[in-house]
Parts: structure tokens; C-alpha cells; sequence
């Protein structure tokens, strides 16, 4: 427990309604201002932690235990209107598909200045102001024309640009970004993932760093959690993580990644011999798990 | 780019040939006395069954020719027009209403809602829709507002699975997610966020339904259940058509035309504003 982290998960545990365990009794927390990535493969769980964090996991995934602290407050023993109001007032999500995230049948402008009179009380104007600045931010040049579009008239890396302004506008403590370069261009994700480190350093934003990517990682934060399947199986410093992993699946993800200074070396498969191991050592904690939680 | 082109252009010249086509026949109806150059109850045993104006035999002012009481048969396609739209207006909103209600919320909401409003589609669906028209309006009585009840009654169920459908699919959309995190109560996302996006398809369905409540009124006149006065009706029409198709053709055939243009006018008037309305689609 750490009550001056921007938000401390302990001993998280989510279960699927046929008992499988999704998340096996995950700990991470994230200082103010630091940007914590939480990386492995897909179906690892990292999404789900998001999720989980913002309030948002599906319906059928159960929490069993654990507690989540945003910023020393309990989600979990919150009334629902109150989580709310919390999680809306202190959180952003920067989504993972900019195409999906903003409403077709409405116009930018609205749709960015919406959030902050409605849920924060701002006067229009005040609202207005503040998302001209974020845009210039995000070095949107052009923003009467870009506020006055419909999402589908941008392109990709002009949406993000524009989530990413969304997120930082109302000065969230947290914010989780949820693959936030996946879905776009190659040369687009360099951009955009400058554009968050640097809004992030200047408005001094906690980020929850979602990816799969050790590459953006490096760049990016200054933790790192391992994740695989559920499990957190290693977390350091990020620079301490690359020079010397500790954890032998973190070693073959490593291995796994693709170098650009040999571009015809096939792909590598994280090695099977590692992951029997992690299958054992999961088997061997859900059995501890189980026994006291029936 | 250039598909897109075409499609564009393809929906602009169905848009405005429908559009026409439903814009006339809604000011003939609605200025029927002006623009009609008979009574269409006035009977003339002297004029039976004269012929449209091209063909021999024909008299000036009666241009689609008269019926085997002598009463012009273009008068009593205007005065038919104009029941038929009350009931296309008046139905079609009733039951959008209703279904697209409900599917916004068994769409939105899932769960126990979505299970109780969908069994009822299911056994809803199971009847026969004529039949169904037929009893509801021999139980309620004939009428005009009992047409528009009986259409109302049986086809909300057409707004509610196609509304519940798009709903559930926009439902899962992020931005739906995002405003759930900003903070938004349910009621908020569902009519703030959800609710635009599926407004073409309410259209478009709204449209498609006036056609088939002018079918289903045609239907229902056609076998004596629609209203009980003299007024013409294109169904009462039709069946009168039917009874003298071999001495005058055209008291069977002008109606029908009618019915399926406007049908078709209707339908396709409604898809047209989809595409042009729906921002994915523009």
C-alpha cells in the first residue's frame, strides 16, 4: 500500500463467470507524474486493468478481490455515483482505435467541449478557450476548421491528436492510454507517441501505459510491469528492466522482438520452454489461490 | 472515391424522383377539392365507364376515364391520396414511436430489458400481419383511427429489431465507453450519444414503413374493414376495379400504379436520406 500513489492496485483478481481466472492478483502502482507501461502479449490482461481502473470492465468479468486506490480513494467500497464522479473528474482514457472512439454523428468541438461543461461545470467559453489550447498543443494548426468537422473527415493521426487533447483537457491526474499507436501508421505512431511524452512531462500526468510493444516502452516510461496471462511476472525501472531482465519470459519477449538492423531474421516465437515453465508457475498459484478462496 | 462518387449521385437522383413523386401526391391530397375536376361521389349512369383520355370514346374532364357508376376515377384517386397519407403519417409515427423506443432500450440496457422486449418480438412476429390487421380491426371496429392503431400494433416490431440491432452495435463503439468514463449517466449516453447515430436508420425505416402502412390500409379497404364512410379509398378502389376488369381495365390498373409508385416512393425516399444523412455513409 502506498497512499501518496497516484493509483495503487493490490492483489487485483478478476474471474470470468466460468471460474477462469483473467487476473491473477495483480499489485501495481503509479506515482504522480510517472508513466507506468504495463506490456505482454495479447490477452494478457493489460486492457482489462485499464478497464478495470477506469470502471469500465465488461459486465461478465467479476472482481473478486483486490483494491484499487485513485489517488488514496477506494473504488471499490465507493457508491456507484460517487466512483463515477471520481473516475470522470481524475481519469482520461487516450483509446486504442481513434475511429471508434469519437461520435461519428457529432461535430468535434461539441463533442471535446461537452465533457468539460457538462461534467465539470465550466462555462462554454472557458471550455472553448481551454480546447484551443490543447489543439495547439497537439499542434493542430488549423483548429475553427478542425472543431467545426465530423470525425470522419480526419484522418487517423488527426484524431488521436484530437483524443489526446480530449484526455489532457480537464487536467486528469491519471490517465490510461490503451495502445494509443497500434491502430495507426507506421509514421504517424512516432508522432503521436512524441506528442504524449511531451504533454505528459509538461502538464505532469500520471500515465498507465498499455502496450505490447518493448520498443515504446523504452521510450516512453520510466516503469515497467510484466504482464503474462494475468500475472504480473516482473516490474522495474524501465532502464534497470532492459539492461538486465530478470524474469526469463520477460528475456524471451526480448528475444521475440524484431531488430531493424536485421530485417530478413525470421520472426522468433517467445521460447516454449519458458512458457511451460510460466504455465507451471501459474498452475502452481491458482492452486494456492483457490484453496482459501474456495 | 469514384464508387462513392456514383453512390452519391445514384441517391441524389432517387432522393428527388421519389421525393417528386410523394411531394405531389401529398399536395394533390391536401388540395384535393381544388385539384380535383370531379366530385368523386358524383355518380353519372350517361358516363360509365368511359376511357382515359387517349383512347376513343373518351369525354374532357374525365382524363383516367370514369368507373361502372360513371364517377371519375383521377377525382377519386386524389380523395383516395388522402387517406392513404393520413394513415401512412399517422401509423408509421405511432409505431416508430413505439419500436424505436423499445429497441433503443433493449439495444442499450441488454439484460433482463433486452430478454423481456425481444420474447415479445418473437411472439409478436409469430402472427401472420394480415390476418392480425383484420382482427384488430374487426375487434376495434371500422374506422380511421382503428387503421392506424391496427398498423401501429402489428409493426413496431420492424423499428424494434432493426433500432435494437443498431443500438447493440453502436453500444460497443469507444466513444460510448469514453462517456461512460467521463462520467455520463446511462439515460445521458443512450439519447445524447446513441440515439443521433441511429437516427438515419429511424428515418429510413420510418419512410419504408408509410409505404407498407399504405399497403396494409390498400389491404384492408380492398376487403371492406378500412373505414366505413363513401369516401374513396385506393384499396376500395382496387376492388371495385377487379369486379370489371374486362369492360374497363383502367379502374383496376390506375390505382395499382398509383399504390406502387408510392410504395416504391416511399421506400426508396427513405433509403435516400440514409445515405445522404448518415455521416459514415456521406
Amino acid at each position: 500500500m502506498n497512499a501518496s500513489a497516484c493509483l495503487d492496485i493490490s492483489n487485483l483478481s478478476a474471474v470470468l463467470p466460468n471460474g477462469a481466472r483473467v487476473l491473477r492478483s495483480v499489485s501495481l502502482s503509479v506515482q504522480p507524474g510517472e508513466v507506468r507501461a504495463l506490456v505482454g502479449e495479447s490477452g494478457a490482461g493489460k486492457t482489462m486493468i485499464g478497464k478495470a481502473v477506469l470502471g469500465v470492465l465488461s459486465p461478465s468479468v467479476r472482481i473478486v478481490e483486490g483494491d484499487m486506490l485513485l489517488e488514496g480513494e477506494d473504488l471499490g467500497r465507493l457508491q456507484p455515483k460517487a466512483r463515477r464522479t471520481l473516475i470522470g473528474a481524475r481519469t482520461a482514457l487516450i483509446p486504442q482505435d481513434p475511429l471508434t472512439a469519437l461520435n461519428p454523428s457529432r461535430r468535434i468541438g461539441p463533442q471535446m467541449t461537452d465533457r468539460l461543461v457538462r461534467i465539470l461545470g465550466w462555462s462554454g467559453q472557458r471550455a472553448d478557450v481551454r480546447i484551443r489550447q490543447l489543439l495547439d498543443e497537439v499542434q493542430i494548426r488549423d483548429p475553427n476548421r478542425v472543431l467545426k468537422c465530423y470525425p470522419h473527415e480526419l484522418s487517423g493521426g488527426m484524431r488521436q491528436r484530437v483524443l489526446i487533447a480530449a484526455a489532457f483537457a480537464a487536467e486528469p491526474r491519471l490517465i490510461v492510454a490503451d495502445e494509443p499507436t497500434t491502430a495507426l501508421d507506421v509514421t504517424v505512431q512516432k508522432q503521436i507517441l512524441r506528442l504524449i511524452a511531451q504533454l505528459q512531462r509538461e502538464h505532469g500526468t500520471a500515465i498507465l501505459f498499455v502496450t505490447h510493444d518493448l520498443g515504446v516502452v523504452a521510450k516512453i516510461s520510466q516503469k515497467v510491469s510484466v504482464l503474462y496471462a494475468g500475472k504480473v511476472v516482473e516490474e522495474a525501472e524501465t532502464a534497470a528492466l532492459f539492461a538486465a531482465p530478470q524474469h526469463p519470459y520477460t528475456r524471451a519477449l526480448m528475444a521475440a522482438t524484431p531488430r531493424y538492423t536485421d530485417p530478413f531474421a525470421s520472426l522468433k516465437p517467445v521460447d516454449e520452454a519458458v512458457l511451460a515453465g510460466l504455465a507451471a508457475e501459474i498452475a502452481a498459484a491458482d492452486q494456492a489461490w483457490r484453496r482459501p478462496h474456495g | 472515391m469514384d464508387d462513392s462518387r456514383i453512390s452519391r449521385h445514384g441517391s441524389g437522383a432517387r432522393l428527388w424522383l421519389a421525393g417528386g413523386w410523394l411531394l405531389l401526391a401529398l399536395l394533390a391530397a391536401i388540395f384535393a377539392p381544388l385539384v380535383a375536376p370531379q366530385d368523386p361521389l358524383a355518380q353519372d349512369l350517361m358516363f360509365e365507364r368511359l376511357p382515359p383520355f387517349w383512347m376513343s370514346g373518351a369525354e374532357p374532364g374525365f382524363w383516367l376515364g370514369t368507373d361502372s357508376l360513371g364517377r371519375d376515377l383521377l377525382s377519386r384517386l386524389i380523395f383516395g391520396a388522402r387517406i392513404a397519407f393520413v394513415v401512412a403519417f399517422a401509423a408509421a409515427l405511432a409505431a416508430c414511436l413505439v419500436g424505436s423506443t423499445l429497441g433503443l432500450i433493449a439495444g442499450y440496457f441488454g439484460g433482463w430489458a433486452d430478454r423481456i422486449i425481444s420474447r415479445i418480438v418473437d411472439v409478436w412476429m409469430a402472427f401472420p400481419p394480415v390476418l392480425f390487421a383484420i382482427l384488430l380491426v374487426a375487434v376495434l371496429g371500422t374506422g380511421l383511427s382503428s387503421v392506424i392503431i391496427a398498423i401501429a400494433v402489428i409493426d413496431w416490431t420492424r423499428f424494434c429489431r432493426v433500432i435494437r440491432a443498431e443500438t447493440m452495435g453502436q453500444a460497443r463503439m469507444d466513444y460510448v465507453e469514453n462517456a461512460r468514463i467521463a462520467g455520463y449517466g446511462r439515460i445521458g449516453i443512450m439519447l445524447r450519444e446513441v440515439l443521433p447515430n441511429v437516427v438515419p436508420s429511424i428515418v429510413a425505416l420510418l419512410s419504408l414503413e408509410m409505404g407498407i402502412a399504405v399497403i396494409v390500409e390498400a389491404i384492408l379497404s380492398f376487403v371492406n374493414l378500412s373505414i366505413s364512410t363513401d369516401d374513396p379509398t385506393w384499396g376500395g378502389i382496387i376492388a371495385e376495379g377487379r369486379l370489371s376488369i374486362h369492360q374497363a381495365w383502367w379502374v383496376l390498373v390506375f390505382p395499382l400504379v398509383t399504390l406502387i409508385l408510392t410504395v416504391l416512393s416511399f421506400s426508396q425516399f427513405g433509403e435516400g436520406l440514409k445515405a445522404r444523412f448518415d455521416p459514415v455513409l456521406r
